[in-house]
């Protein structure tokens, strides 16, 4: 608690700065491209997202893992804190991505297997909030979660291979792919900007959401402990 | 110290059967989940004649030309291989230009493809337009790249 303290005001700085420059960079440094124009610009904020999408469902199977395998308590916290920012994440992908395939490709949405996966994974996330909050017993609930979040993890390299195996409206990859990067460098350099910038964006928002966690559950603790000595004079008064 | 290893059995093992499961359905369907057949399915598929599919491929060159005044485009797809002639009217989205990769969803008619849709591919390729133009003058241009969906070109 005491280490996340300290960190977190410097991780919120850290985050302003490099989306500031980032979203300058992108928005207005960065040149068009040579088929897309400026269009090209919501890339900008389109694949950190994407990225940002699969990196939290990645910590939140590990999160899993741990939680159900050394059933460590932070690791439930850690999950649960995780999976809206990354249903957020992905949902901010499917948008941009919509509103950029409407004037490139002429559409605003397909059944391809690239955005059908993303979409699967948007459900995933949902599906996990939904599960965990589903039972009156909140560590049936995270374990359900856990279980169904580690079941999602195959759709991971799913939505990363898809445009490799199957053909598909979305083009392939242009940055994690065999023979180096095809995004010209003074494109490059602000998506990765970019890419930090909503990684150290998560990780504050992250921390803030685990410590709330962990002091909400310590009060809830007090609360019990007072409500203790009264417990039978309350059950006296609910039976009469 | 035993149950936390066969906890973590349990999930590897898990996991490993899922993946498994999934591939093997993954392939089971890898017919359906192709987006777009190319013109060499076409060709080559007697299946697919009278069914409403989407192909898809490279914008020939110099084959575009406009039908009652501008409203109808009439073009000619091609995968390297096979070409199939298409006409579509409708909205022309911005990508679509010779040498581009497009997605057009329709039935054959008579010999020629009629589009209802018509969708626009762009390449993995990002750069600003004086990189492209240098590129060009220097000749180490590959136009178009390799035709999209190479995974299915290739056969």
């Amino acid at each position: 608690m005491r280490l996340s303290a300290a960190v977190l005001p410097w991780c919120a700085i850290a985050t302003a700065l490099t989306l500031g420059v980032g979203l300058y960079l992108a928005l207005f440094v960065a040149p068009p491209d040579y088929q897309q124009g400026e269009a090209v610009r919501i890339m900008f904020i389109h694949v950190p997202a994407a990225w940002m999408a699969m990196f939290v469902y990645g910590n939140l199977a590990l999160a899993s893992a741990v939680a159900l395998i050394w059933r460590h308590p932070l690791a439930d916290l850690a999950g649960q804190a995780a999976a809206p920012l990354g249903a957020g994440f992905t949902l901010l992908c499917l948008v941009t991505g919509s509103l950029w395939g409407q004037p490139m490709w002429g559409t605003w949405w397909v059944w391809d297997a690239r955005l059908t996966s993303v979409l699967v994974l948007f459900f995933l996330y949902l599906g996990y909030i939904a599960l965990v909050n589903a039972f009156d017993e909140p560590t049936r609930g995270a374990r359900a979660g856990a279980i169904l979040a580690l079941v999602g993890v195959v759709n991971i390299p799913i939505i990363k291979f898809s445009v490799d195996w199957w053909n598909t409206l979305h083009q392939p990859a242009s940055i994690m792919r065999m023979g180096g990067p095809t995004i010209d460098a003074s494109m490059l350099w602000p998506l990765f900007l970019m890419a930090i910038g909503f990684t150290l964006y998560f990780l504050t928002v992250l921390l803030i959401r685990i410590r709330t966690a962990i002091i909400a559950r310590k009060l809830q603790v007090l609360r019990m402990a007072e409500l203790e000595p009264d417990e039978d004079f309350a059950g006296a008064r609910s039976a009469s | 110290m035993r149950r936390k290893r066969r906890r973590l059995i349990a999930v590897l093992a898990g996991l490993a059967c899922l993946g498994f499961a999934t591939a093997l359905v993954l392939y089971a369907f890898n017919d359906n989940l192709v987006f777009f057949k190319t013109p060499t399915d076409l060709v080559t598929d007697a299946s697919l004649k009278d069914r409403r599919v989407r192909i898809g491929g490279l914008v020939e060159d110099k084959s575009i030309a406009r039908e009652d005044g501008g409203k109808t485009l009439r073009f000619r797809i091609t995968d390297g291989n096979n070409t199939v002639p298409v006409t579509y009217t409708g909205v022309i989205p911005d990508l679509f230009r010779e040498g581009q990769g497009v997605v057009a969803e329709g039935s054959m008619d008579r010999g020629t493809f009629r589009a209802a849709t018509l969708l626009a591919k762009h390449d993995e390729k990002y750069m600003p337009p004086e990189v492209a133009e240098a590129l060009k003058k220097s000749g180490h241009w590959q136009e178009g790249g390799p035709p999209p969906g190479t995974s299915s070109a290739k056969q």
